[in-house]
């Protein structure tokens, strides 16, 4: 479970769930690779067992990504040729689609804004080992928040009424993140059906709020936000784009990916979120206050799906429509996996499923564009199957399984 | 007034129906220990296969038939990737929904050639002891009843159908099963102390992989009982009814007749959503009703749903635990 959420780190998480000491189990650890070497060779053979375990930790981290990616669109080209097409005119159709011109990458970069939070979302829980499933549900109650204060709130100067707008969508996203952190902090009670409840009260909310006051006659919409709140549409400005729905949202997105790089790597609280993740008896011994860290946990990630409709909402669009998520909050999942959690390995893994999210338009006139969304779901099948097999590989150095017969190394086994 | 009474009673119960039956279902895979998020992708499985196979057979019963098989198929995945590679429960599960629900769009285009919903077909015809009480045909939607039993039709009609007797008799089986045999000692021993279990020299994930397969048979039921009242397949038919029985089967703390309960709650629910005006109580705050109890449930605030104590945690005889 631990590998799923944090790569191949779990080890000293295990150094404080058996109880026993990191260092010792360390160089039992450097120590397998170089048995059978004299003493002269040691400094040697710790360098190239340390090398030997950065070497593992790329293929449990990357092994994954690769096989299932791979094998996916394999499994994919036999799908193709069973429908009676060439896999190889589905490829090139598929690529030069969706990669292979201004246009066609402008495209997959706009599907991919939405994931690019939704991802980021995700991560963040994921760090803490929280499982946010509501980013869909959160995206959407922040896309109102943000259409609404965008419609109805005052014209402000060009870059606080953007900036307004921004605050309040990432508000009400944090705001319903927050009631599932309150309700794991509290109770326990599991933050993934809570999650899951609140997409489907997001979404009725929101109707009941369209349908009641906000939505124009006759539709499913609201009224237009002001100039000042729109993120640019780069179509405006650069003349290949023409028609391209792609706007400002991508940056803030990129953005956001480099900040929480730094806050989830660099920072006490990201190193905090990491604690927590390994387990929250283990957060608790080193003196961590868990309750505060899961909602704080959760409205970060709350914040950053409420901020997902940016793209939709004040650059395409610019109003607040039913369904407009299009279920970027669920599909920020697999983005995150794939991402294997890491902030700016997000924005390749978004890029990827935007091609896939995309590329079923291009391909639909030879194929079912349906084959992609399955797909999507295969890859993240045979990735989190991957991941799991990959951890069985005698590729990470596993405590208590230290040389027999050594006498530096404690005896190992179930503690009496 | 009679009429009026049973008619709601009636609709309450075939709203509750696919309800009750897939949260029976994911008692059976949660007991185990296994999280079944895929619920929503069993039904809309088994929806397909019913029509399916209604369509290319002619026989509901075969529909069903194949609905069930094309559920227990989805679970069978479900379990190969939870308990045979010891993958991450709630992944797989979300991953299964997306799964089946681009499959049977896909599917929806390729053998139907329709991107919404495939074509009408019949369903059962109501058994022949309802037309004795009702006095016609008993056609849904057909003439009007004029027998003694005519104000009781709606429930009539319901107690003449197959599928319902058959999940009625399966629901309370599965109480049964889950709670008075050998079998159901050892599913729930495989969700809350799998190493007694293992101890004891049954295996786990064969008795866990049984459970989540028995979750695909009641959801492919539930689907079936949805593509037999629309006649039809429609798109991503399943509508989150995959989730509301996952917070039945919260509500009623992964027992399947209280389950069944919280599902006809849901179902008053639901069934009150076309009966009273929205200007009384808006139609979406009906719709929330269910997430709301089940996030209240889950909370403590009413009467404490705890899960199975391993619940989501693979079994790993090397860390016995």
């Amino acid at each position: 479970m631990t590998s799923l959420w944090h790569g191949p780190r779990g080890r000293w998480a295990k150094c404080f769930r058996k109880g026993r000491g990191g260092p010792a189990g360390d160089r039992a650890a450097l120590r397998v690779p170089d048995r059978g070497l004299d003493a002269s060779d040691q400094g040697r053979g710790l360098n190239a067992g340390l090398r030997a375990t950065a070497r593992n930790a790329l293929i449990l981290s990357a092994g994954p990504v690769v096989l299932s990616v791979g094998l996916g669109l394999l499994l994919a080209a036999v799908a193709v040729r069973a429908l009676g097409t060439s896999p190889s005119e589905f490829y090139s159709r598929l690529f030069t689609g969706t990669l292979g011109s201004v246009y066609g990458f402008s495209q997959v970069l706009f599907k991919a804004t939405p994931l690019l939070f939704t991802g980021l979302a995700v991560a963040t829980a994921f760090r803490a080992r929280l499982f946010n499933i509501g980013a869909e549900g959160q995206m959407v109650v922040g896309g109102f928040a943000m259409a609404w204060v965008g419609f109805a709130g005052p014209v402000l100067p060009i870059p606080l009424g953007l900036l307004l707008a921004l605050a309040a969508g990432a508000f009400a996203g944090a705001a319903w993140g927050a009631i599932p952190g309150l309700i794991r902090a509290r109770t326990g009670g599991s933050e993934v059906i809570v999650t899951i409840m609140l997409n489907f009260i997001a979404v009725a909310l929101v109707n009941w709020l369209l349908v009641t006051r906000f939505a124009l006659p006759e539709t499913v919409r609201t009224a237009e936000v002001h100039a000042s709140a729109w993120l640019p549409r780069f179509s405006d400005h650069v003349g290949a784009l023409r028609g391209s729905p792609l706007n400002g949202a991508l940056g803030l997105g990129i953005l956001l990916a480099v900040v929480l790089h730094v806050v989830l790597g660099r920072t006490v609280f990201g190193f905090s979120l990491r604690v927590l993740g390994e387990g929250a008896t283990q957060a608790r011994y080193a003196g961590l206050p868990v309750g505060r860290l899961i909602v704080q946990a959760m409205l970060l990630s709350g914040a950053l799906a409420g901020l997902a409709g940016s793209s939709f909402i004040l650059g395409y669009k610019r109003y607040y429509e039913g369904d407009f998520s299009s279920g970027a909050g669920f599909t920020g999942i697999a983005v995150a996996l794939l991402a294997r959690n890491r902030p700016l390995f997000l924005i390749p893994s978004a890029i990827f499923f935007g091609v896939l999210s995309y590329g079923g338009l291009v391909v639909n006139s030879i194929v079912p564009r349906e084959l992609l969304e399955v797909l999507q779901a295969v890859i993240l099948l045979l990735f989190i199957v991957f991941d799991r097999l990959l951890q069985r590989l005698p590729l990470r150095p596993r405590w208590g399984q230290a040389p027999s017969g050594d006498p530096a190394v404690p005896a190992t086994g179930e503690t009496p | 007034m009679i009429g009026l009474a049973t008619a709601f009673v009636a609709q309450v119960l075939r709203i509750s129906v696919p309800y009750a039956l897939a949260a029976t279902g994911g008692a059976f895979s949660e007991r185990g220990g296994v999280i079944n998020i895929g619920l929503e992708g069993i039904i809309l499985a088994g929806a397909f296969g019913t029509a399916a196979g209604t369509l290319a057979t002619g026989s509901p019963w075969l529909g069903v038939l194949f609905g069930v098989g094309a559920g227990i198929l989805i679970a069978a995945l479900h379990a190969a990737i939870t308990v045979g590679a010891k993958a991450d429960q709630i992944l797989s599960g979300l991953a299964l929904n997306l799964l089946v629900l681009g499959g049977t769009r896909g599917l929806l285009r390729l053998l139907y050639d329709s991107s919404s919903n495939s074509p009408r077909f019949e369903g059962f015809a109501p058994l022949a002891y309802v037309a004795r009480f009702t006095g016609d045909a008993a056609v849904p939607g057909g003439a009007a009843a004029t027998g003694p039993g005519a104000p009781f039709e709606g429930l009539l009609l319901l107690v003449g159908h197959p599928l319902f007797l058959l999940g009625a008799g399966g629901i309370i089986l599965a109480q049964v099963l889950l709670f008075g045999t050998g079998f159901g000692l050892s599913l729930r021993a495989a969700g809350d102390g799998p190493r007694a279990l293992d101890g004891a020299g049954i295996s786990v994930s064969r008795v866990r992989a049984a459970g989540v397969l028995l979750s695909g048979v009641f959801g492919g039921a539930a689907g079936a009982w949805l593509a037999l009242e629309q006649h039809m397949f429609t798109d991503g038919m399943s509508g989150g009814r995959g989730y509301i029985a996952l917070a039945a089967m919260i509500v009623g703390k992964w027992r399947p007749l209280a389950g069944a309960t919280a599902c006809l709650l849901f179902g008053a629910a639901e069934a009150l959503q076309m009966r009273v005006p929205s200007g009384v109580i808006p139609t979406q705050f009906l719709q929330m009703l269910p997430y709301v109890v089940t996030i209240l449930a889950l909370a403590g605030w009413i009467g404490r749903s705890t899960a199975p104590a391993r619940l989501g945690e693979p079994y790993d005889r090397e860390e016995g635990r």
